[in-house]
């Protein structure tokens, strides 16, 4: 009897796979739950949005949890190459779980789309491309705007992790490059219990800005430090401190604060000059019609810039070789690195065979909290 | 770094080194009277925060529900366990119904009080209440009947019951962190030092508590059966004390003292729901300081790691958390040094 059912478990599967064969398989792993299904619970009401068929041809979403743990992520990874033979895979929106996708993924020569900023060893990522902008591209907009503003001495206060060290290897040479010094660099962590000796450290430097690097509402503490020592000068923010969290737990503090967003978020705030704003008002409405008012949120952009991606680059590939093959899967990462600019909700990425993170300077908005709302800044 | 500086720092220290003191006396107050090394000691103190958080915006803070689960594990086990103990059901009834109920009925009243916006100071009773019923539930569940293990045994369950309380904190409480309101919002300067209104509560608090614990252990009958514990439990029992007894007692005590603490830092710092961990970990530090056994050492010890956290954050910020526990190292070394060799139940 048992054996009988493992036949017809496996002969259904055999059908199953031999039907899906002929359609364009797509792999997905999210952070449905753990610590980060905040992150992935919106990308995948996004990925609800997801075309059934493009250029004529169905596709398929197999969408996994990967429970935000980096050894289900590479399970999944497995999976897709091993059973469904997927054409690409999309994920993870967790830094660690994509990372350790990536090796599967390459390995079976089929493209990865991260949601995350994965940095990997340089030529590790021939397979690997990147949704969210690299730190350099935010950290380019931060330094213009320091340099319109006559800004000629900044203090650095970011996390000791990773997020932290990434954005002062990022900003530290364009600094340079402005002629703006770095005159204390200080560190803290999320969970400290005060960051009053670092913001005194900062303010006896007494720079004209003050760049803090920090994620969500942990982004508030260090500024509610410096304005107790009472610092007059400017305070920048980081993209990952650009959530509601941050005037949530600032309160007054943080008014006049200037934040680097993506532009995915702000809409019909953009500017019309701004090269995404059609984009991400489109994003912004089909999302909040689908999910509610004021539910849109960065994650899911990078999904909707992953259907725009698949809606380019498959056209392209289907012309050179079926899917469902090795060829198919180089083609489409080929036409990744040849689809050129591409006006994303997130802002325009130009992905090139040397740069598999791709946004171009354009992409940075700047804003300035202004009665706890964040405000284009022109 | 001139002397403003170092009286800035010196206060921001002590600051935070008063919080780490109550949660060293905890730790050491657990350890002597019941062998468990508690590491989800510093959870209460996320517990206790962001339970006020919860009650602020009007919600039902999610420890309510766990509470009320918890209790009825608890309940049941006491229930069953005195069943076949005395082999009547009625006991064991009887004793179900008495873990069960006071925690029950605070469960209940939270519910039912935090949507209706009562002033701080009412929530701020509750968020206390709630949480230090979690205590002897806690220990209830985890570690009574296991009471007789080793300490090693006894540390890995506390690391069990760490990740759990972390995991169900950022079910109830969600990723992101929270800023309570100041108790009291007034400032005075002395000089270069501004001393906040929060800071001075901070350390009248813990004064007091520590002249309560000191009061409770001196002078109370409860307090003196868990000084005999803490001495010995084989003697203890023989006099009449029950162990269970003073184990659920004890970890009241400790989850009154997280709570509490957790009160005290809230306005001061954002709290997440993984922020115990090394708030807890650095009163363990203190607590080693006092070789997990003297109060007196274990206060001393927490000032003193306050302090170095305070001057190292200025001094080598990312090297900060290094410094502190590093501490460890040269007070390990002196404590072996000083006793030669270690005593039969360690």
């Amino acid at each position: 009897m048992n054996l009988k059912k493992t036949l017809v478990t496996l002969a259904v599967t055999a059908l199953a796979s031999g039907a899906a064969l002929a359609d364009i398989n797509i792999g997905v792993s999210l952070a449905l739950t753990g610590p980060g299904s905040g992150l992935g619970i919106p990308m995948q009401n996004q990925l609800k949005l997801f075309p059934k068929t493009i250029a004529g041809e169905k596709v398929n979403l197999i969408i996994l949890d990967d429970a935000t743990d980096p050894g289900k992520g590479a399970a999944n990874a497995r999976r897709f190459v091993t059973e469904d033979k997927v054409d690409v895979i999309f994920g993870s929106c967790i830094t660690a779980v994509a990372a350790a996708m990536t090796d599967v993924a390459s390995e079976a020569g089929t493209v990865q789309l991260a949601g995350s900023p994965v940095g990997v060893p340089a030529g590790k990522d021939k397979w690997l491309f990147r949704l969210p902008q690299s730190n350099t591209v935010m950290g380019h907009a931060v330094v213009e705007h320091m340099k319109k503003q006559g800004v000629k001495t900044v203090g650095f206060l970011g996390y000791t992790d990773a997020y932290g060290q990434q954005w002062l290897d990022a900003v530290t040479p364009m600094l340079e490059k402005a002629g703006i010094k770095m005159v204390a660099n200080e560190r803290f962590a999320r969970t400290d219990t005060s960051v009053t000796p670092q913001a005194l450290k900062i303010t006896s430097a007494n720079p004209d800005a003050v760049l803090i690097v920090a994620s969500g509402s942990g982004a508030a503490m260090p500024q509610l430090a410096l304005v107790e020592r009472s610092y007059k000068g400017k305070v920048y923010q980081t993209h990952a401190a650009a959530t509601p969290d941050l005037p949530r737990v600032g309160g007054k503090s943080v008014e006049g604060t200037f934040v680097v967003s993506g532009p995915a978020l702000l809409g019909d705030q953009l500017p019309d000059s701004h090269p995404s704003k059609k984009a991400a008002l489109d994003f912004v409405n089909k999302f909040e019609a689908a999910n509610g008012p004021n539910s849109r949120n960065q994650f899911a952009g990078h999904a909707y810039d992953f259907q725009i991606t698949m809606e380019k680059v498959i056209p392209v590939a289907l012309k050179k070789a079926k899917p469902g093959t090795p060829e198919f899967r180089a083609a489409i990462r080929d036409g990744l690195e040849t689809m050129g600019r591409t006006v994303f909700a997130h802002g325009v990425m130009n992905w090139t065979k040397d740069d598999h993170w791709g946004y171009t300077l354009e992409t940075g908005v700047m804003t300035k909290v202004v009665d706890g709302k964040f405000k284009v800044e022109n | 770094m001139d002397i403003s500086i170092a009286s800035i720092l010196t206060l921001d220290g002590l600051t935070n080194g008063a919080v780490y003191a109550l949660l060293g006396l905890a730790t050491v107050l657990v350890f002597t009277v019941t062998r468990v090394i508690f590491i989800p000691q510093g959870e209460f103190v996320a517990y206790g925060a962001l339970t006020l958080a919860m009650m602020q915006a009007g919600k039902v803070p999610g420890t309510v529900w766990l509470l009320l689960i918890l209790a009825v594990v608890a309940g049941l086990m006491e229930g069953v366990g005195q069943w076949r103990h005395a082999h009547n059901p009625v006991t064991g009834l009887k004793a179900g119904l008495r873990m069960m109920a006071p925690p029950l009925v605070i469960a209940l009243i939270t519910a039912w009080a935090a949507p209706q916006q009562f002033p701080m100071a009412v929530q701020a009773i509750l968020s206390v209440l709630l949480v230090s019923a979690f205590g002897p539930l806690v220990y209830r569940v985890a570690y009574q009947s296991l009471e007789d293990a080793t300490p090693l045994v006894l540390l890995i369950v506390s690391v069990g019951v760490h990740f759990a309380m972390t995991g169900l904190g950022l079910l109830f409480f969600g990723a992101e962190g929270f800023r309570n309101p100041s108790f009291f919002d007034a400032r005075w300067s002395l000089g270069p030092v501004t001393l906040s209104g929060q800071a001075l509560i901070i350390f009248v608090a813990a004064a007091a508590m520590i002249v309560l614990l000191w009061l409770f252990f001196e002078r109370s009958l409860f307090g003196k059966a868990l000084r005999a514990t803490a001495v010995n439990r084989n003697g203890a029992r023989l006099m009449g004390i029950s162990t269970h007894t003073s184990g659920q007692l004890t970890f009241l005590m400790a989850a009154l003292i997280g709570a509490l603490s957790g009160l005290l830092i809230g306005p001061t710092t954002t709290v997440f729901y993984d922020s115990g961990f090394l708030i807890g970990l650095k009163g363990f530090v203190a607590a080693v300081v006092g070789g997990l056994a003297s109060y007196p050492m274990a206060l001393i010890g927490a000032l003193g790691v306050g302090v170095v956290e305070s001057f190292g954050s200025f001094w080598a910020s990312a090297f900060k958390e290094v410094i502190v526990f590093t501490l460890i190292l040269p007070v390990l070394l002196w404590l072996s040094l000083r006793s030669g060799h270690s005593d039969e139940e360690h």
